[in-house]
């Protein structure tokens, strides 16, 4: 066995710098002769821009430049764009709203962005910010989803009804069929909460024009920063892709909100060319409840179809999606072929079909947050089969046993688009089940009524789908660009190891993991990898990491860069070693001729390809290889959550009391950073469940919940201790790794396992976030009879 | 410009300051100690936490002139002679970090926890962080590093930071 090699829970070789304090994050670096931007953002949740004043502020100390709508768009700078394009059921395009980098008629959500100040100092900045004088003429906002198809405003004036596209995925006379004959229907009116992603660090970047060299150098919060540069440069003209460096150097957590292209990054880009001197902005956490896009905020009519036994005929999702005021970069994939093809979850549903349709509505605009539709989608399904159960009486675990798809019938094709690769859904159900002592519940649930408590438990099983793929038919389906991965793996003359990864980590541990995987692969210490992100002017041209993609696409990138180098190696070492290719075998870090004690290290070799005194005539110098990988279909984790949960009848107060995951990642490369992952993601999920919510002032499109004081974020005195297990796992066929990804898996399964689980404990559903007064106020609609007596 | 002095671990220093000066301003922009994060506006998350004479702030709650002769423990001062603190080895053995930003502020607010009670159970532990957010690890293994950590220094006690 390798040490520290593939599997094995090593702690991250990236800790020391931010355990020390030298982290260095965006907002840590400066520039000489910096300056600072702030920027005026619409009080207004939809108010036509009148006049800007850049005179009340260009006279006060410190304020360098005023820039509004106007001046980018005098300086060709592009408006923002959407990146996958979606069809409406009719074969008409959606409808996309112009979205600029400042707003020039109107403002459509209070954040939105009017001008940026720019300053010596940020006190300056912020001064003259809250100095500036804009005239509005206030219009009435469009604030409720449900509404907002008949809202008498509209957010753009030229999109009727406010509605982007109706959209459409399955077959629907089956399922009308499938209906039409089914022993019991249960039908849901389901409320997607709205959420703010809340990554601990703050947006920020800095840019650098660099007149010698015509270049711009934007250090930024991003996910994916070769992604940033080509939006940036082919649609916002910040510059030519090749005259734009973007670094995303250490990034606070991203969980979505940092792939998106946002106007600020491009105005401050721009704004460094401009004034010819770096300009940095920083934002302010409650400019971030504000203007980093938010996530879910579905409403949903679900309905599904059983037969008397229990089994799923069919599945029918009526949708509507909140976009907000834009659509963020890929706003439009979410609600779609991020949430319709996962409707089947883990079973065998013969027929489903869901309708979207995604509304503009006068907020902040919405986008990918951890899960982004996954969640929505598994919620809609995990609640329907703890309704089906209730309505026929049947154990909740044991409708799900009869309708999982059975573990020799994959690859699985369901009725909504996907073939899932591999799964073992009641191995993992079983032993949570076992793990939590499902059988002995009920004991614990008289236990903690003679307490006056109300004690539940729910399950949930979800199916995640990871690393959006293959390219081809995720453009066939209207991505904008392709989803594949790129790495680079260089020997040095020493003999150590360079890594370049087109992926970029921002909290998942990629340094670590890489290393493991390069460390296993060429047989080289762990130690004497590098991995290198984040760069554009450094690392092969990347799609960056979301959708729990980075192992999975980006690991077998660098897995095949290394295959490349031992084949190389191979070649060398025969010549070294006077045999012949063929005869030439490799394992854990050395070339033997077989059958012999004849060898050469692979540092050895690298040695000779960079110093060849004796090498192969026909063959170049150097040990180094680039791959890129293209998956041949999306990774399926799965898994069973199952949570018990106690109710203060008194007060609708609900506590965790206990929580088991037992998760399929396929093969797991680092348990340790894994198992971290699934408590970081169920504790996302939980905030959603009983916590979170974005909520807006119905009459005035003001975000009520728009600090750290309002919106209620998980802390350490919310949540349980976790059991979190790993299935024996089947492995993904789609890469060699066998790696399925788990970034996003906690937060898609955790908030229906909490729901269920408070069903159970207090007899009636209810809606998240499960605070305790919608709790208490369920609890009194149900003890009525009682109370009246 | 007002004028200020304080000892910043266990080194003087002195800056002039706008008087609006956030302590956590003048530690970061004045003295290029970016250790210390800034994650919220209404002190609320505590990735800012230090110590000023031997209690752990916000730095974003008080003024840089406030400290004007105080005594400033930042992350950067912690570890001793690059030995790391107990507390920074038991976040990297227990994977208590993901993304990092909070952990700053996490060590610090754990360190004072473990000043004042040696052997916290693990709802002391969980009801002393309520001032700090974290948004990856879902809090359990930082829970587990600062039992770990006091595990550690109960068998050896540490100079005082």
């Amino acid at each position: 066995m390798v040490e520290k090699g593939i599997g094995q829970p090593v702690p991250r070789k990236e800790d020391r710098r931010f355990v020390t304090g030298r982290g260095r994050y965006t907002d840590d670096i400066n520039l000489p002769g910096q300056l600072h931007a702030v920027f005026v953002r619409s009080p207004h949740a939809h108010a036509r821009i009148r006049r800007i004043d850049k005179d009340s502020v260009l006279g006060m100390p410190g304020v360098v430049a005023v820039l509004t709508g106007a001046d980018a768009e005098a300086d060709g700078i592009g408006p923002l764009i959407c990146g996958w394009m979606i069809h409406s059921r009719d074969g008409s395009p959606m409808k996309m709203g112009t979205h600029r980098v400042l707003a020039t008629d109107k403002v459509r959500y209070v954040g939105d962005r009017v001008a940026c100040i720019v300053a010596e100092t940020p006190h300056q900045a912020r001064d003259a910010a809250e100095a500036l004088v804009v005239e509005y003429e206030e219009l009435e906002p469009v604030v409720d989803l449900a509404t907002a198809h008949d809202a008498p405003a509209r957010v753009h004036d030229d999109i009727p009804h406010n509605l982007c596209y109706d959209w459409e995925l399955g077959d629907r006379a089956a399922v009308d069929e499938a209906f039409a004959r089914a022993a019991k229907v249960v039908s849901l009116d389901l409320t997607n909460n709205r959420l703010v992603p809340n990554a601990m660090e703050p947006r920020a970047a800095l840019a650098a024009y660099d007149p010698g060299k015509d270049e711009i150098t934007l250090y930024l919060t991003s996910q994916n920063p070769h992604v940033h540069r080509l939006v940036m440069s082919a649609f916002n003209n910040i510059a030519p892709e090749h005259k734009l460096r973007v670094v995303a150097p250490d990034v606070g957590g991203g969980f979505g909100s940092k792939i998106f292209i946002y106007g600020e990054e491009c105005v401050v880009a721009w704004a460094a060319r401009r004034l010819g001197r770096p300009v940095k902005w920083r934002e302010e956490r409650s400019e971030a409840f504000l203007a980093d896009a938010h996530g879910r905020d579905h409403l949903t009519h679900a309905e599904m179809a059983v037969d008397e036994d229990g089994r799923i005929l069919a599945l029918r999702v009526d949708t509507k999606a909140n976009l907000g005021a834009y659509m963020s970069t890929f706003s439009s994939a979410i609600p779609t072929y991020l949430y319709a093809p996962l409707l089947s979850g883990q079973y065998r549903i013969p027929a489903i079909y869901a309708r979207v349709r995604t509304y503009y509505t006068n907020t902040t605009p919405v986008d990918a947050y951890r899960g982004a539709g996954r969640p929505e989608a598994c919620y809609v399904v995990e609640t329907l089969v703890d309704a089906a159960a209730r309505e026929l009486g049947l154990d909740r675990a044991e409708i799900r046993r009869r309708n999982f798809i059975p573990k020799d019938a994959f690859p699985y094709e369901t009725p909504v688009i996907m073939t899932y690769d591999s799964g073992d859904y009641a191995t993992c159900l079983e032993r949570a089940l076992e793990l939590a002592d499902y059988a002995g519940f009920e004991q614990r649930r008289r236990e903690a009524a003679a307490r006056g408590k109300l004690r539940g438990i729910g399950i949930a099983c979800y199916i995640e789908a990871c690393g959006i793929a293959p390219s081809q038919a995720a453009i066939s389906l209207g991505a904008g660009v392709g989803l594949w991965e790129s790495a680079e793996v260089r020997f040095t003359h020493t003999g150590k190891v360079q890594v370049f990864t087109g992926t970029h980590t921002h909290g998942q541990g990629h340094e670590t993991t890489f290393s493991q995987l390069v460390a296993e692969a060429l047989g080289v210490p762990f130690e004497d990898v590098e991995v290198i992100h984040g760069d554009t002017a450094a690392t092969p041209v990347g799609m960056g990491t979301y959708g729990s993609r980075s192992q999975a696409v980006g690991g077998e990138a660098i897995l095949r860069a290394c295959n490349k180098i031992i084949e190389k190696g191979k070649k060398i070492a025969a010549h070294l070693l006077e045999a012949s290719d063929a005869d030439i075998e490799f394992e854990a870090g050395t070339f033997r001729v077989k059958g012999t004690d004849r060898q050469k290290t692979i540092q050895e070799v690298a040695f000779a390809a960079y110093v060849p005194s004796s090498y192969p005539p026909d063959l170049e110098p150097g040990l180094e290889a680039s791959a890129f990988f293209d998956p041949p279909n999306f990774t399926f984790p799965s898994g069973t959550y199952v949570c018990e949960v106690e109710v203060d009848p008194e007060t609708g107060q609900v506590s965790v009391e206990k929580w088991v995951a037992v998760d399929d990642f396929g093969r797991v490369i680092n348990p340790l950073i894994v198992e971290g992952q699934v408590h970081g993601g169920v504790v996302q999920g939980l905030g959603q469940a009983l916590l979170e919510h974005a909520i807006y002032d119905r009459e005035s499109g003001q975000l009520l919940t728009g600090s750290f004081m309002d919106y209620a974020m998980p802390r350490a005195d919310h949540v349980p201790d976790f059991v979190v297990e790993f299935a024996p796992g089947s492995p993904s066929p789609s890469n060699s790794l066998g790696a399925k990804g788990a970034g996003e898996a906690g937060a898609i399964g955790a908030p229906p396992a909490i729901m269920n689980a408070i069903w159970d404990a207090i007899g009636v559903r209810v809606e998240m976030p499960a605070t305790p007064e919608r709790v208490w106020r369920a609890l009194q609609s149900v003890r009525m009879p009682q109370a009246a007596e | 410009m007002p004028q200020v002095r304080m000892r910043v671990n266990g080194r003087e220093v002195s800056g002039e300051v706008e008087p609006r000066t956030l302590l956590v301003e003048f530690l970061r922009e004045h003295l290029g100690l970016t250790g210390t994060h800034v994650g919220c506006d209404t002190s609320q998350c505590g990735c800012c936490v230090v110590h000023v004479d031997g209690r752990s702030v916000k730095s974003c709650t008080l003024l840089a002139v406030q400290c004007d002769g105080a005594e400033v423990l930042t992350i950067e001062g912690l570890a001793r002679n690059g030995e790391l603190h107990p507390l920074q080895r038991a976040f990297h053995e227990c994977h208590g970090l993901q993304c990092g930003f909070c952990t700053p502020g996490m060590i610090m607010s754990a360190l004072e926890l473990l000043q004042r009670n040696p052997s916290p159970s693990e709802g002391e532990v969980r009801a002393w962080l309520e001032g700090n957010l974290c948004r990856c690890t879902g809090y359990h293994n930082i829970v587990r590093a600062i039992l770990r950590a006091a595990e550690e220094m109960r068998e050896a006690p540490q100079p005082a930071a």
